[in-house]
């Protein structure tokens, strides 16, 4: 479908009505000032949570139980930094350079997702990240694929494909646990019970303190609300609970007849803001392995410049 | 120290089977061609999505302007008779 707009429109109109059509906006075309700085905080904080998010499973792939486990974990700890490099090449595509991105990260001017500063305290953890944070970041993603913004929803559509992988092998590892030895289960238990809530918060504050909620949904940048999404969420791990033998750590939480969905308890925002603030169990310690990663491969992006110098100069001999 | 933005932006393009042209898939930072090949087989063929992959530096395309948009594809959009809809043919005319 196209948009009929005269050519005398002005750079706005066509805009508006580009987006009204559920039209996508690429990356030469005009947009507002403000929807493309919108886009670039999203996406680089996006792109930052891929990147750290690597760190709380990849304390376990020396320990993984099995060669499949470790095999398995590897691929899913490469394909968040496959997922990060996708959304730092959607970001560059809105102007932006991808040495002040990492600067940004690196200094704490941007933010990552909150939930990458706790812990991962047992290999079950492992099960509960897969299962409860890929499970909410799908569902968050999922309707990301239908953004407004053309680069950021291809790199979406991508990896939700691959993000599926993540879930269902959490899901699997949690239920080998589960059904496994008492200890097992245990286990299994007290990972979801720490992931349950700190999960529920990645859709970010209840709708109606949520700062950039509305100009993101009239943008088509976002879709649904936090609220909406967090009780999509609910409704879908319920009953994958109970096929995993296991509970969510929630009283509160029963079906709601009149309403459609599960109710479940409040949620502690007071612990959410300290995290953000950077007060969480792992903040300064993340950032500080990211710093460190970031220094210690300097050499090995300088040796790859070397040689790549080195072989541009013996191609011209060549032809000399 | 350099940094991997001094390296070049190179657009990515994967011929996912035999039979089927490439596509674009994405983009990069390499400090060369043979570099940005490897990356790109890392980045966006871990899951057998490619059998071919064509890397070309960005700084390399050149692309019609969004601006002309309309006045640019003009030429084409008065022309139906180009498409088969366009004509009529009796009902009952086979193989045509």
């Amino acid at each position: 479908m196209t948009t009929t707009v005269p050519h005398t429109a002005t750079p706005e109109a066509v805009f508006d009505a580009a987006v009204a059509a559920d039209e996508r906006i690429e990356p030469r075309d005009w947009m507002p000032d403000a929807y493309r700085a919108t886009l670039v905080r999203q996406i680089a904080q996006h792109a930052h949570s891929e990147i750290i998010g690597m760190q709380p499973e990849a304390n376990w792939i020396t320990r993984a139980p099995s060669l499949r486990r470790k095999a398995i974990l590897m691929a899913k700890v490469q394909d968040e930094a496959g997922h990060g490099l996708y959304l730092y090449s959607a970001a560059e595509t809105l102007g932006v350079d991808r040495e002040e991105l990492l600067d940004k990260l690196h200094s704490g001017r941007q933010r990552y997702s909150s939930i990458f500063n706790y812990p991962t305290l047992t290999w079950a953890d492992v099960g509960a990240i897969g299962w409860l944070v890929d499970g909410a970041a799908i569902t968050n993603q999922v309707p990301l694929c239908r953004c407004s913004y053309g680069p950021y929803a291809r790199a979406m559509v991508r990896i939700c494909k691959e993000e599926s992988f993540h879930q269902r092998q959490g899901y699997e590892l949690l239920l080998a646990l589960s059904r496994g030895t008492e200890a097992q289960h245990a286990m299994a238990q007290d990972a979801v019970n720490r992931w349950w809530w700190p999960s529920l918060m990645m859709f970010g504050p209840p709708d109606e303190q949520s700062a950039h909620s509305g100009q993101s949904m009239a943008w088509k940048i976002k879709r649904h609300s936090n609220d909406e999404l967090r009780q999509r969420f609910v409704d879908i791990c319920v009953p994958q609970a109970e096929s995993l033998g296991l509970t969510l750590p929630d009283p509160a939480l029963r079906w709601n007849e009149e309403r459609g969905h599960y109710d479940f308890g409040p949620i502690d925002w007071d612990e959410f803001n300290e995290v953000l603030r950077g007060n969480g169990p792992c903040n300064a310690e993340r950032l500080a392995q990211r710093r460190a990663a970031h220094e210690n491969g300097a050499w090995v992006r300088d040796a790859a410049t070397a040689y790549a110098a080195k072989h541009a100069t013996a191609h011209q001999e060549d032809r000399a | 120290m350099t940094s991997s933005t001094d390296w070049p932006l190179w657009e990515v393009f994967v011929r996912s089977r035999r039979g089927l042209s490439h596509t674009h898939a994405g983009s990069l930072h390499a400090p060369d061609a043979r570099m940005a090949l490897r990356n790109a087989r890392d980045l966006y063929t871990r899951r057998n999505e490619g059998v071919s992959v064509w890397v070309v530096p960005s700084a390399a395309i050149t692309a019609s302007s969004p601006d002309e948009k309309d006045p640019f594809f003009e030429p084409a959009a008065d022309k139906p008779y180009r498409h088969p809809t366009f004509y009529e043919i009796p009902e009952g005319v086979k193989h045509l």
